[in-house]
Parts: structure tokens; sequence; C-alpha cells
């Protein structure tokens, strides 16, 4: 019985642990001022303050930066899905001289550290004038090595036949690729796409940098923002880490199965 | 009810025609396309086209903001002043970060912290895998939950953490108080955590400080999930049989474990040793959004990504700071080749 309970118990201590500060953000949200910042172990608000919320939208514009946010985060898993689904399809499919060496170059680029490109490419958004645009929150991260590996595995996984038959039907390699492939490497796809949603949405440094004006702020630098100017009212502080926290947690419990194997495809091909 | 219902119905039908609409448009686009590209008649030639075409995004796309500024950030070290544009001045700027002492104590708090997340996590990681692993019901429940920070941005989750390691009115120095024990400044506190558990026999510059501590717990709650994930799947495709069989012949579950599951774990502990060790030297957000500013009391959280960042964007120094993001690349790629040589070695595969 004790071996049973015992494991049993430690987990449920353990999640409990886990998932406090996310109870206490939550409850923190709702209360007052006061009571956010007397210390005691009262969990609960005494009343439920619906209002910081509106109180939050209107001491910051997190309006506006929901929408940067958005926006960059739809188009970079845009951009990601469609770069990698074209370069895995030419790799796994195509035949052309230096195809291996190409390869092999942008597996590659998995290894040079992100911070190193950092003072260049900062440079070099100067340089194009995308100084405090979408663009430059954007184009960068359109296009990532470890999104074309998974796709030409993916791709790589389905039977030769399919397109030998396709093309006996006079279907070329895009159509093939559209009607045929996407369809069924769809997970892989959902895979990639979950990665460079949550990646873009979580960024820090890069929109830190690239941007400095307040309308082009995304979430997690307007909280940061929020934050040094905003320190004290605590209440509105853990209302917006709530809400900043409530599109990724969604679209966990939303595609659980996916982040699970998304995460095990990193762990086992990676 | 049932206005709704159609009204729903004909937004959904509007939305249906334009995506069929839409995927009829793409399809005509990729017909034509295909077409010309069948109009070369040599084989070797259309293929070659196609590549270019399927792969031309995101070869511009990694060229630019990938290979480009690797090559732009070494030719960068070698100027000094401000923006990167000043004089030439060769290996100055290596030689003069690798005499500062700020850049040491960056070093060595990204040392700390590689130190104090990597084993934490992955022991901690490794005991609730086995545990979820072992337990038959609550395992999805379980897994959810222990997942979940790991999906939250470091950013928002780290204004709770202020917000509990507040010294004034956090929850952290109220339990303390409670407990009859001394409050502390967590966060904010410079001196080493040694010497505020030797009530200052050791020196209080030794160790990590008490705020690098509470960046690595921070951490270690962040990532744990992750990991919990890789073992469990790691864990589950080990064969029962040979746990079973052990425990027939009467070896303990420790026993089990080092003998057995360990051992036929190495490939997923040795990945996840060199991933976790590249991220630790890679670590800002944490950082940046526990102290404010990523520096810290005293600067004794500033990790060398940290001092990079202040040298580029605080005292526009690019060549140094690319000099020093030179270094620091050095020292993961040796991290990476020495974990690679010497525990890869002892790796077992199947």
């Amino acid at each position: 019985m004790i071996r049973k309970t015992l494991p049993f118990l430690a987990l449920t201590l353990g999640a409990a642990v886990t998932a406090f500060p996310f109870f206490w953000m939550i409850t923190a949200a709702f209360k007052t001022l006061s009571e956010a910042t007397n210390p005691s172990l009262s969990l609960f608000p005494a009343q439920w303050q619906w209002q910081n919320f509106v109180a939050t939208f209107q001491a910051a514009p997190f309006g506006t930066y929901f929408f940067n946010s958005f926006v960059v985060a739809f188009a970079v898993t845009a951009g990601v899905v469609l770069t990698s689904l074209m370069a895995g399809y030419a790799f796994a499919r195509l035949d052309f001289p230096g195809r291996h060496m190409l390869f092999a170059l942008v597996l590659a680029t998995m290894m040079v550290p992100f911070e190193i490109t950092l003072i260049p490419n900062f440079a070099l958004i100067h340089k194009l004038g995308w100084y405090n645009t979408y663009p430059a929150l954007i184009v960068p991260w359109c296009a990532n090595a470890f999104s074309i590996f998974l796709m030409r595995q993916a791709f790589m996984g389905l039977p030769g036949d399919y397109f030998d038959a396709a093309k006996v039907d006079g279907c070329g390699h895009l159509r093939f690729l559209i009607r045929i492939a996407v369809p069924l490497v769809k997970p892989a796809m959902v895979t990639v796409g979950l990665f460079a949603f949550l990646g873009s949405y979580n960024s820090l440094i890069w929109p830190l940098v690239v941007t400095s004006e307040d309308t082009m702020r995304v979430v997690q630098v307007g909280l940061t923002v929020f934050s040094g100017a905003e320190g004290v009212r605590l209440h509105l502080l853990m209302c917006a880490s709530t809400i900043v926290i409530l599109p990724t947690v969604a679209l966990y419990f939303a595609a659980q199965k996916y982040f699970l194997e998304a995460s095990l495809g990193a762990g086992i091909k990676g | 009810m049932t206005g709704r219902d159609s009204t729903v119905r004909g937004m959904m039908g509007i939305v249906g025609g334009v995506v069929e609409g839409l995927a009829a448009f793409v399809d005509g686009c990729v017909g034509r396309l295909d077409d010309i590209f069948d109009g070369v008649r040599r084989r070797g030639l259309k293929d070659v086209l196609l590549a270019v075409f399927l792969l031309g995004p995101s070869l511009v796309v990694l060229g630019a903001f990938g290979v480009a500024p690797l090559v732009a950030a070494v030719y960068m070290s070698l100027f000094g002043g401000k923006y990167g544009v000043g004089p030439f001045v060769g290996l100055g700027n290596y030689v003069e970060a690798l005499g500062s002492g700020a850049f040491w104590r960056s070093f060595v708090v990204t040392v700390y912290y590689a130190a104090g997340t990597i084993p934490i996590t992955m022991a901690l990681s490794f005991v609730v895998a086995y545990g979820l692993f072992r337990i038959v019901r609550g395992r999805g429940l379980f897994r959810t939950v222990y997942f979940l920070p790991y999906v939250t941005s470091a950013v928002a989750a780290a204004m709770v953490w202020r917000a509990i390691l507040n010294p004034q009115f956090g929850l952290a120095n109220y339990v303390l108080g409670q407990l009859g024990l001394a409050p502390h400044n967590w966060l904010l506190e410079p001196r080493s955590i040694l010497y505020l558990v030797s009530d200052g026999r050791v020196p209080a510059w030794a160790g990590p400080s008490l705020a690098l501590c509470c960046v690595i717990l921070f951490e270690v709650w962040h990532s744990s999930g992750f990991m919990i994930v890789i073992f469990l799947a790691g864990l589950t495709a080990i064969p029962r049989e040979l746990e079973e069989a052990a425990r027939i012949d009467g070896a303990s579950v420790f026993q089990v474990i080092r003998r057995i599951i360990l051992p036929l774990l190495s490939p997923t502990l040795f990945f996840l040793a060199i991933v976790s060790a590249i991220k630790a030297f890679q670590a800002f957000n944490s950082f940046y959004a526990l102290t404010g500013d990523g520096r810290g009391p005293v600067d004794t959280t500033q990790n060398m990504i940290v001092y990079i960042y202040s040298n580029f964007y605080e005292y526009q120094r690019w060549g140094y700071g690319t000099a020093v993001a030179t270094l620091l690349c050095i020292a993961i790629v040796t991290l990476t080749v020495l974990q690679w040589r010497f525990v890869g070695r002892r790796v077992h595969y199947e």
C-alpha cells in the first residue's frame, strides 16, 4: 500500500508546487492592491476584482502589444511552415547537384548561437531601414534549419510509389506537394507551426533590441516595460501576466498531443 | 437560438467559400508553375530550377540572418569605438575582454548557472519521470501540470516569482517569518549563498549570490517539464521484462535504476546534457525579467549574454560586444566537443 501511495503523494506535492505560481498569479490578479501586497496566506481575494483587467488595459497599451504579438507570431508561423515545407520537400524529393552539401550547410546554421548574430543582425536591420517595423520582427525568423530538417524527415517517410503513381497521372512536383504530400505530413506541419508560434510569441531579446516605440512593442517587451513602470501596482502586473500567458496556455490545452510529440521530436531527432 | 445558428452557418459558408476559392486559386497557380517547369526539357535542369524555387526563400533568410552575420561578427570584433565603426584594433577587443574583471565575473556567473541548473533539473526530472512511469493512474494529468511552465512565457512567469520573492510583501518571507526564520532579500541579495548558510564563515563573494540561486531555481521550475516528457518517453521504450526479471532476482529499486535504467537511458541523458548546456550558456530571458536589467544586485547575475547585451545596447560598444560573443561561441563549441568526446564515448547505444 505504502509503495503505491507514496510516489503518488510525492507526485501530487510536486505538481502542487509546480502549479502554485500560476494559482497565486491568477488569484492576485483579482485582488485589490492592498490585498495583493499584504503578506499573508489569504489565498483568495475577498471580492473578485474583475475591473482589474479593464484597469490593466487602461494603464498600458496592452491592446497594441497583443495586436503586434499576434501579427508577428502568425506571420512567423506561416513563414516557417511555408519555407520548411518547400525546402524540406526539395531536400527530400528533388535530385540536384550539391544537395547533400547544401543540406549539411543548412544544418550547420543550427549550431550558430543566436547571440553572436545579434549585433550584426541589428546593424543589418538598421541598414535595411527596418528598425521599429514588422519586417524586422518577422523576416529573420521566417526560416530555420530545425523546421526544414523536421519537414524533410516527414517527406522522406512517404513511400516513393505515391509520387511515381501521381507522375504517371501527369502530376508535377508542386501539385503533388500540395495535393498529396501536404495532407500526409500534417502532424509534422502542426509540430513545426506550434514551435514557431511559441518561439515567436515568447521571444524577448530580439524584439527588445529592434523596437523602441510603444506602438511596435510586443507583449513580452511591453510586460517588462510595464513591470518597470508599474512595479508597485502588483495586482495589475499579475493581471497583465495572466493575459500574456493565456494564449499559449490555451494553445497548449487545445493541442497538447502535438506539443508533447513536438518535444519528443526535438528530443529524439534533434 | 435558431437565428444565431443560421447566422453562424451563413458565416461558416462565407468562410468556406473564401477558403475554397483560395484553394482553387493556389491550385491553379501551382498547376501553371508545374507546366512551366514541365516545359523544361532536360530533366536535370528541371530539378535544379525547381530546387532554386523551393529552396530560395529559406536560403535567403538563413544566409542573410544566419550565415552572413557570423562572418560580420568576426569582422566587427576587430574594430573599436562605438557602433562598430571605430578604428581598427586587431585583436584589441579580445585582449581587453580576457584582461577584464567584469568579463571573467560574467563567465563565472555563466558557469555557476550551468552547474546549478543542469544537474538539478536533470535529477529532479528523472525522479518525477520515473514516478510517473511507475504509477498507473493520472499520468496524463500530472504530465500536463508538470509541462505547463515550459509553454508559458518566461517573462510573465518571472513577474510572478518576483512578487513571491519580494522582500517587503512577498509570500516567501512571510512563510519564513511564520516559521520563525529571518527574512531574505532574495533577488536583491548580492551575497553568496554559502556566506548566508554558513553564517558568514565563507566570504560573501565566494559562490553564487542568493539572487543567482533564485534565477537558477526559477529555471529549474521553468524547464523541468521538457525534460520530464523526454525522460518519460525514454523510460517507456525500455522493455518491461528487463526490470521485472531483475526485481524477481531480488534487485532493489535503486539497483534497478543504477544498473538497468540509467545505462539504457544514457543516449537520452547525453542528449539532454548537451542541449541544456548550450541553453544554459545562452540564457537571457529569465535573467532579464527576474532582475529587471539582467545584471542583478552588484552585477552578480550578469552572465555572458547579459554582459554582451549591456555592452551592445547600453554602451554601443559593438566591436567589444561581438568579440565577447565570439569568445562565448568558442566556449560553447569547445564544451560541446568535450562532452561529445569524453561523455559521448560512455553512452550505451543498443
